[in-house]
């Protein structure tokens, strides 16, 4: 939970306002620049008019190189990142040759898998000289391939469901499966805080779409109540089905979702489940095996669990898992698989062996290592954190931990000062959260040894003193000294 | 009693009366105070009294927790998914090796009519070995979105690769073909633009058009003339045209059929109307064109007079992914505004590097071109005597595309005659070709087909043994 302190909350606002004002400002200037020039445009509407894209060229630009930074290396625990100048104050950015290796506190790697890997990329080459590179098919045309059914077999076994299926991309797996399950006359109760593949997904599904309050059964509950009292707008009938959607790890906030009293609530009214977890799925639970093993859910109580290959295996794609009915039904109305590239076979084969590595197939226990470095990884990071006075958001056990930086001016600051310690961090502002609450999002790897972690964390200390950002400083010592003494005599 | 209220009534009218009937008693302001007046007060004062008075409403009743635990009980969801019927459970054919013009599907060595491997580049040696040190470099997936350290110089080298090629300023790649055009299209068309499209565009153009929350007017396929009536309609009915943003949507080569857009036309029309053009070139980049830079070269219309151009990776270019290109005020305003882009992990590293080796190999040997146009008019002259079956597409695309000459009239039965033909064509000869089958979420109203995918590297035996293999089993089913 966000505890944002009065004053914060003040001068946060207080910053956007200055900042508002000279964008303002800037604009009406340019506008009398403008009006001399000449637009060979004449008669088509601007892309973007008035304050559409105010917040793009006032405000994004001004800090525009604490994002979008490119590498030149594989993302692992240390990176190369590539340098840039600007000439022309930050509207535009020039690569050099230079690079220079930071500690990687941002890509999604929870498992290690990102680099080239022992095991995974010398079966990953002989697959791409055996296969090629891509399929250039459709799934039902003549892009299946024995791997692809090999992983939808491996996948439904390791999540616990009869059967799965597999998309190239995430983001299309959300947007494309929800128009196909539910349509008009449905309808989708979201958690506030979705990721924007799903609501896209909604939206274009036709469903009536409501949301419920972040993370709380009581409000969901309420909330079933009256629409299924009510029925649909206007119209009253009843409901044709009720799907709710919600994810595993919500990776703005780095917390767990509620799960067994979600899925309670949803049991009482007869509503679908609809989970995705594509930042849980591998980097949570003992075996790997998600928010369901964590929390003690029983998979079949879920009846779609949806995820991504980016995160913990390293390698891209999403996977649906459900029943044999719904796959089946799936494989025959969802566009994406009748209509999309199938998923290239080296990816493929990444993924079937990062789940063997996981399950222990492979005949080492790297994956059982991994998973234990990633637990002990994240509760040692988080912990120390906390010592230190930063505010972090999350639950035990997420790997991934946000911690507020509130004021606008502070995201700059705290992203440019780490990468001149050569620590690579991600900060995240508006839109992507809300206005006044700004954040920088560490995620945690299981490649991620001890120094580095330690290392990291000396950085983030002396930046956060230099930026101001312990905004929960720590209680003084003294008292425990006293106790001590008082013990050896 | 009674009479104490006789007499009480009888002095109140008494009074009534005399207040009627007195004379002028004062004069206000030079207006003499009649008996009517005090009617007239005593008026005003009910009509003050009745509207101060609350309106008379039926109270409302709001349901009980009891009912509404028992509506709760009575609702019956209906099951997630239909039923599942005898002619769903289709299994799609099982490749083992790669999709090359030669493939091994379920155990044998069949002639591949079903990838779009236009240039013949799977299995390529040099875009191998390309893929092989991207690979040990990289590793294989990004990570991360383009903004948070998922960008990889090989992303950058790639779009200004292509960006070269086809002579624009600046290109955007993005991580999966579909997505490219239903995250591009909602990005630059907001609710009240207005957009005119063609109704045969695939179900990744309907899905971003219909995200995209503006007005879609759609006009015949691939008539110009229709186009010209719709444009005219549409500029005569908005109030504001120069407050509106106005698109074109079409497809250079249309998944559904085949055909080819006019684009000297459209652009005749675009600057006449002042709209702009969202060109899909999917299936025409690296094909169409002297040197494969697409439909502007093959019309002879200036790169610069079409605003955005989309195009999926995985079919001449045989990897995977998409990219947008046009000026740098379109492709800025994509980095921030696209969905598919912002919000999604980033292309593999060792994809981009394969479209990179891709490119080269396509600007090194201009050939290869030479050769996808002598097969495509090979096939394209033998197919045209199929019986039953009657060939839809242009003459110069390279997905020639089959449509039944007799409907059966029902999509469904149409649909169970040609996948039988394509079932057999693949169990009897060995012939690996498609039925398109539709979702059922695609609006397209054009008919369903048959499709070759021709190859630069199929040689003329493979194509005239396809043709073959075709006439004889249409002969047997369809008559």
């Amino acid at each position: 939970m966000v505890r944002l302190p009065y004053l914060t909350a003040l001068t946060t606002l207080l910053s956007y306002g200055i900042l508002f004002v000279f964008g303002q400002l800037r604009d009406l200037f340019r506008k009398f620049l403008d009006s001399s020039k000449s637009n060979d445009l004449q008669g088509y509407a601007p892309i973007c008019l008035g304050l559409e894209d105010f917040y793009t060229r006032r405000l994004y630009l001004r800090i525009q190189d604490c994002f979008g930074r490119p590498i030149s290396s594989a993302p692992d625990a240390w990176f190369d990142v590539v340098e840039r100048y600007s000439n022309d104050n930050n509207k535009t950015l020039q690569r050099t040759e230079k690079t220079s290796k930071c500690l990687n506190l941002g890509a999604y790697n929870y498992l290690g898998f990102a680099a080239a890997d022992e095991y995974c990329t010398p079966r990953v080459i002989q697959t791409l000289k055996e296969y090629s590179v891509s399929t250039c098919s459709v799934r039902v045309d003549g892009g299946t391939t024995k791997l692809h059914n090999e992983l939808e077999e491996l996948v439904a076994r390791f999540v616990g469901k009869p059967a799965a299926i597999l998309f190239g991309m995430g983001y299309v797996t959300n947007s494309a499966i929800i128009p196909a399950l539910v349509s008009k006359g449905s309808l989708i109760i979201s958690d506030s805080l979705n990721h924007n593949s799903i609501v896209n997904g909604a939206r274009g599904s036709g469903a009536t779409v409501r949301v419920f309050q972040h993370n709380s059964p009581s409000h969901l509950e309420d909330l079933l109540r009256e629409q299924i009292a009510h029925g649909q707008p206007r119209t009253h009938r009843p409901w044709k089905k009720i799907v709710v959607i919600i994810e595993g790890i919500y990776s703005m906030e780095g917390e767990l979702c509620n799960l067994p009293e979600i899925i309670a609530v949803c049991k009482k009214y007869k509503v679908y489940t609809y989970l995705d977890e594509a930042h849980s799925i591998g980097a949570v639970g003992k075996t790997g095996k998600g928010v369901c093993e964590l929390l003690g859910v029983d998979p079949t109580d879920i009846d779609i669990m949806m995820g991504t290959f980016t995160k913990s295996f390293g390698s891209c794609g999403g996977y649906i898992a459900a029943s044999k009915e719904i796959i089946q039904h799936l494989k025959q109305t969802c566009p994406a698989h009748l209509y999309a590239t199938s998923m290239s076979p080296p990816a493929v084969q990444q993924v079937i062996s990062a789940l063997q590595v996981i399950l222990g197939e492979d005949g080492t226990n790297r994956g059982a290592k991994k998973l234990a470095q990633i637990r002990e990884n994240s509760n040692f990071f988080r912990s120390e954190l906390q010592k230190m006075g930063f505010e972090v958001l999350g639950d035990n056990d997420s790997p991934v931990m946000p911690i507020m930086l509130y004021n606008p001016a502070k995201i700059p600051a705290f992203s440019r000062e780490c990468l001149n310690q050569n620590v690579a961090v991600v900060t995240v502002a508006f839109p992507a959260t809300p206005l006044l609450l700004a954040r920088a999002r560490i995620c945690i790897s299981a490649a991620h040894t001890r120094e580095d972690l330690i290392k990291g964390l000396e950085v983030i200390s002396k930046v956060g003193d230099l930026v101001g950002i312990k905004y929960f400083p720590v209680e003084p010592l003294k008292p425990q000294k006293v106790i001590e003494l008082k013990k050896i005599e | 009693m009674a009479s104490a209220m006789v007499n009480v009534t009888a002095s109140v009218l008494d009074w009534v009366s005399l207040a009627f009937d007195a004379p002028t008693k004062a004069v206000v302001f030079g207006v003499p105070i009649d008996g009517h007046l005090v009617v007239e007060v005593l008026l005003v004062v009910v009509i003050l009294f009745q509207l101060t008075r609350k309106s008379y409403k039926p109270p409302k009743k709001p349901l009980t927790e009891k009912e509404i635990d028992e509506l709760c009980d009575e609702w019956v969801p209906e099951p997630l998914t239909p039923q599942i019927t005898e002619d769903m459970t289709d299994e799609a054919p099982t490749l083992e090796s790669a999709a090359g013009p030669h493939a091994i599907v379920n155990g044998k060595e069949v002639l591949n009519f079903a990838s779009a491997n236009y240039l013949g580049l799977i299995g390529n040696e040099k875009i191998t070995d390309s893929c092989v040190g991207a690979l040990e470099k990289y590793g294989v997936g990004s990570c991360g979105p383009r903004g948070f350290y998922g960008t990889i110089d090989v992303h950058l080298d790639c779009e200004q690769k292509i960006a070269k090629f086809l002579g624009t300023p600046d290109s955007i790649l993005y991580s999966y073909g579909i997505s490219t055009i239903f995250s591009v299209i909602p990005a630059f068309c907001k609710k009240g633009d207005i957009i005119v499209a063609d109704e045969g565009v695939h179900w990744a153009v309907q899905n971003g058009l219909y995200l995209s929350r503006s007005t879609v007017a759609y006009f015949k396929h691939n008539d110009m003339k229709s186009l010209e009536n719709k444009l005219e309609e549409v500029t005569r009915r908005s109030k504001h045209p120069e407050k509106i943003r106005r698109y074109i949507v079409v497809e250079s080569i249309y998944q559904n059929s085949g055909q080819i857009a006019p684009l000297d036309e459209i652009v005749r029309l675009k600057e006449k109307y002042r709209f702009r053009i969202i060109l899909d070139e999917s299936h025409s980049f690296g094909v169409l064109g002297n040197s494969g830079r697409g439909l502007a070269e093959q019309c002879g219309v200036p790169i610069e007079k079409i605003d955005i151009i989309t195009a999926g990776m995985g079919n001449a270019l045989a990897t995977d992914g998409g990219f947008c290109t046009g000026s740098v005020r379109v492709v800025d305003h994509q980095r921030l505004s696209s969905a598919g882009y912002v919000f999604s992990a980033s292309l593999p590293p060792y994809l981009a590097s394969a479209a990179i080796a891709a490119v080269d190999h396509l600007e090194e040997n201009p050939s290869i071109l030479a050769n996808l146009r002598a097969n495509i008019a090979t096939l394209f002259n033998e197919l045209s005597d199929v019986p039953g079956l009657v060939v839809a597409s242009h003459l110069l695309s390279p997905l020639v595309f089959l449509k039944l000459k007799k409907s059966t009239g029902s999509d469904k039965a149409d649909m169970h005659l040609l996948q039988s033909i394509a079932k057999r064509v693949l169990e009897e000869d060995s012939v690996l070709i498609v039925a398109t089958k539709r979702s059922s979420l695609d609006k397209c109203p054009l008919p369903i087909g048959l499709r070759f995918f021709v190859s630069a590297s199929h040689s003329e035996s493979d194509l005239l043994k396809a043709a073959t293999s075709l006439k004889r089993v249409a002969a047997l089913v369809l008559s």
